[in-house]
């Protein structure tokens, strides 16, 4: 469930009180905890539940999941799989439609293009993701229904899409994530219920085979993993009462007992209620200046309304809970000779190709190259929304674009990966490689039990490094990164940077942290010590991108910040305001504001996933383990790998201007930049 | 010892020359002129908060607050005799009257004992009645100029536009407000709480400074970052 969930339920408990005779029916092949969702589906009486009943279909054919067996080196990291792109290309040959999934755009072109460049047979693939342009998607949806495809390539844009075509395979290129995931993936084959589903998940490093082991596992024992019902957020319950407000006025009595019938609100305090309609209102600041501005107002016999109709029409222009990542128009150009990256000087309106991430772009400067919509292409230019790129003739992009995934490894999935590394019987179930490897680990390190983290310590290249297992997920083991590195900074260990992937965490400085360690100057138990979720966490959160963006969100869902003004068409990419800006006044004038409260709880599972990182710290007190090594153990060689390939965090913009600013200088002075 | 070890000393007083003079680049992105005792800062945009709040956008009201606790901490730093505030010191033609009265204290704290000149504005093109200092289109002091809207005229020290700089570098973009100036003129960055700003890589900037070759002062955590306009995107 999402903020989309919220809003549905808050729609639900409306309708209810509308039509009492309303009947609610909910349909769901994966679901992790079929009781919370029964819950949902009816309204909650005050100080008690009620459910809905529940009806358990059965009697599916169990699907037929394999590990592709690869005759190749199974790589050490990536994303690609480009080792079995034969095998792969042959599975297609082999079937009627294949249907080949992927977590990420970029692996998508990249499997795309390894499979178009191997093609001998002319076999129609086609590429789907959702950043193409509509037209394209469109017509590759038409191709296979019309049963013209041999394969298609696409992200979860296709996961629980409409049954298109007689797809006779289902491919799951890199890690499955989680367990229902997978499993919705599954289900896109031989969409019958008396036969079975076939797939073959294929790992493109030696972690993910652990991680298709496990989902493996999971899917015959029909183990779901979907996260439970969540407590409904403050952003979404804004926009709601503006809405209702819209509709008719409201008593507040009335609309408090209205919303706390829907289930993820069935908790919530009366005075986060009140502090939301005030919010609402005049914004709910303490200084209380904005009362003459007020968009909803107490009538004489306490109702409350709309203050204009303006009021009106904006909600209606930005409501919804998707928040859109801020997307360029790609266009393909002629290439210009060596310019630099000013603006004009270029022929405008080539072809369309699609949209990308407004993010990605920004770390990109003019020249480099990527791949996008099947091709490697040159960034030239950036104007107003839309982005210029020419094809470029290189083999590889020189830009790994982004990350391995959005969706982290479920917590279910990790802990299975956890036992499965745990319990050596189990590992011959595993290729000979990757059992040969964690072998090796066992002779050179140790590899952790289901409770336990090992951290290593091992020079190399004149830094030290500290690499540690705690398989939680990337978006945790970033959030970890971050506030280790800042207890290192404080114990003068000189961190440089950090590595996060789904499995580990690589952190390396310029202080000898195995010899801090001999001579007690750093104690582990400290460095992963609980508390760091206080202070430590508190200070990155005044400045962390990820925050900004998390309360940016809530802005937006709120209504504090519109998508679009009333008549007031302006350009994205011409800010009105910043909204990061906003957020530093906020934090420092009123810390405890209902949005900075919507944020955090945002925090807690979102973006920066405080509470998995929470309880990963709390099941590890007593059980960390610590290994010095004089070299690289084979354990933390995938993560080792991501250094250079991911980006590389910290909060320290400050040295990194630095060092762009440095670089001129070393060139200048004749040295290599 | 390494180069860019000793550029990095935190201490060292950064400079910016304008047909010249010398002008000591604060890290808030204000410029200060020794021999004059004069401190020129730009677009403080007060009240923007009120301003899109009577258009239904309720912004935080604290951005006045934020704007002049900062400018209060430059004016005790440098103690200067004079201050110029390069114009769009007010967010409409209505907001100086709606300073709150603590503000309008600390308005009036800064501005006891020294000059004070509001120079005019697209958006506070009046001048702000109910406050003290005076008001100019521009003022020329020597061989600078100081108004509002740049002309690329030699001289010219002047705000409006907003200047960023984004520096991509390993794989990561930095965005901050910047001081642009190729040594004849320059445009310094919005000092207000709420203000977004524009990319010096636009082309209104390439009509102002007639040499591509223009020189960015990135506002760092306690430094400035010197680089040629070319390194940022």
């Amino acid at each position: 469930m999402s903020k989309r969930g919220d809003l549905l339920s808050l729609g639900l408990a409306r309708l209810w009180r509308i039509a009492p005779q309303l009947r609610a029916i909910g349909l769901s092949a994966t679901v992790a905890d079929p009781d919370s969702l029964a819950r949902f589906l009816v309204p909650q009486p005050p100080g008690g539940t009620s459910s809905a009943d529940l009806v358990v279909a059965t009697g599916g054919a169990a699907p037929i999941v394999e590990m592709l067996e690869t005759a190749e080196r199974i790589p050490w990291a990536g994303h690609s799989a480009r080792h079995a792109m034969a095998e792969i290309y042959d599975l297609i040959k082999r079937h009627k439609t294949s249907l080949m999934f992927v977590n990420t755009r970029s692996q998508a072109e990249m499997l795309f293009q390894e499979l178009w460049a191997m093609n001998d047979d002319g076999l129609a693939i086609a590429l789907h993701h959702g950043s193409l342009d509509v037209a394209q998607r469109r017509k590759v949806e038409d191709a296979m229904a019309a049963g013209k495809l041999r394969g298609v390539v696409c992200t979860s844009s296709l996961d629980l899409g409409i049954d298109w075509g007689d797809i006779d395979l289902v491919v799951n290129v890199g890690a499955p994530k989680g367990a229902s995931r997978l499993m919705q993936r599954i289900g896109r084959a031989n969409h019958r219920l008396d036969e079975p589903s076939r797939a073959i998940l294929v790992p493109a490093n030696r972690f993910e085979v652990l991680e298709c082991r496990a989902a493996i596992d999971a899917v015959a024992e029909n183990a779901q993993d979907t996260p439970p019902l969540r407590t409904g957020a403050l952003d979404v319950l804004a926009q709601h009462i503006l809405g209702c407000a819209c509709g008719e006025p409201f008593f507040a009595d009335e609309l408090f007992a209205e919303v706390r019938t829907a289930a993820p609100y069935t908790e919530l305090a009366r005075k986060d209620f009140d502090d939301t309609i005030d919010f609402v209102a005049t914004g709910g600041y303490a200084l209380k200046s904005y009362e003459r501005f007020a968009r909803i107002v107490q009538t004489k016999d306490g109702r409350w309304r709309v203050a204009n109709p303006r009021v009106r029409q904006m909600y209606r222009l930005n409501v919804g809970t998707i928040v859109e990542e801020q997307m360029l128009k790609v266009r393909l150009v002629r290439s210009r000779s060596r310019a630099a990256g000013t603006t004009g000087g270029i022929a405008r309106g080539g072809r369309l190709l699609g949209q990308i991430e407004e993010y990605f772009i920004e770390g990109l400067v003019a020249g480099d190259t990527f791949v996008f919509g099947g091709e490697i292409v040159r960034y030239e230019a950036l104007m107003e929304d839309e982005v210029y790129v020419s094809r470029a003739n290189d083999r590889d992009a020189k830009v790994p674009s982004y990350m391995g995934g959005k969706f982290p490894l479920s917590t279910y999935l990790a802990e299975r990966v956890r036992h499965l590394l745990a319990n050596k019987a189990a590992w011959r179930g595993l290729p000979d490689q990757v059992r040969e490897w964690l072998s090796m680990q066992v002779l050179l390190s140790r590899v952790p039990g289901p409770r336990e983290l090992v951290v290593e310590t091992f020079p190399r290249a004149g830094k030290t490094y500290l690499v540690c297992y705690p398989f939680e997920g990337r978006l945790a083991h970033q959030t970890l990164g971050m506030l280790v590195t800042r207890r290192l900074e404080r114990a003068r260990a000189r961190p440089l940077g950090f590595v996060a992937n789904e499995y580990a965490l690589a952190v390396w400085a310029a202080g000898d942290l195995s010899a801090m360690m001999r001579q007690g100057r750093l104690n582990l138990a400290e460095l992963f010590s609980p508390d760091m979720l206080g202070d430590d966490l508190e200070a990155w959160l005044a400045e962390s991108a990820l925050m900004k963006r998390t309360f940016r969100n809530c802005a937006i869902i709120s209504g504090l910040i519109p998508r679009r003004f009333v008549g007031e068409e302006k350009s994205r990419r011409q800010m009105l305001f910043s909204t990061d800006l906003v957020y530093d006044v906020l934090r420092k004038h009123q810390p405890d504001h209902i949005l900075l409260r919507a944020a955090r709880a945002d925090a807690a599972t979102g973006l920066l996933d405080i509470r998995r990182l929470s309880d990963m710290l709390g099941r590890i007190q007593g059980h960390i383990t610590y290994k010095e090594l004089d070299r690289v153990s084979p354990l933390a060689v995938p993560v080792m790998l991501e250094i250079g390939r991911e980006a590389v965090y910290g909060e320290a913009s400050d040295e990194l201007l630095a060092e762009a600013a440095e670089e001129l200088v070393k060139e200048a002075m004749g040295g290599t930049p | 010892m390494d180069v860019g070890v000793a550029m990095a000393d935190e201490r060292q007083t950064t400079f910016v020359h304008v047909n010249g003079i010398d002008f000591v680049a604060d890290t808030s992105g204000a410029l200060y002129w020794a021999e004059e005792r004069l401190l020129v800062v730009s677009d403080l945009h007060l009240e923007k908060g009120s301003s899109f709040a009577m258009r239904g956008i309720l912004l935080p009201p604290y951005d006045t607050a934020a704007t002049l606790a900062r400018l209060a901490a430059l004016v005790a730093r440098y103690d200067p005799r004079r201050v110029i505030a390069l114009g769009d010191s007010f967010h409409d033609r209505e907001a100086h009257a709606r300073v709150s009265g603590e503000d309008r204290d600390a308005i009036a704290a800064m501005q006891a004992g020294r000059d004070w000149i509001w120079i005019a504005g697209n958006h506070d093109p009046l001048p702000p009645a109910s406050l003290r200092g005076a008001v100019a289109d521009e003022i020329a002091i020597g061989a600078v100029c100081f108004r509002h809207e740049p002309t690329g005229a030699a001289g010219e020290i002047a705000g409006h536009l907003h200047p960023k700089a984004r520096v991509a570098t390993r794989g990561r973009s930095i965005e901050r407000r910047c001081i642009a100036s190729d040594g004849v003129r320059a445009v310094l960055p919005s000092f207000g709480a709420y203000t977004g700003g524009l990319n010096i890589r636009d082309r209104a900037f390439a009509k102002i400074f007639a040499t591509p070759a223009f020189t960015v002062h990135v506002l760092g955590d306690g430094r400035l970052h010197r680089m040629p306009a070319a390194r940022c995107s």
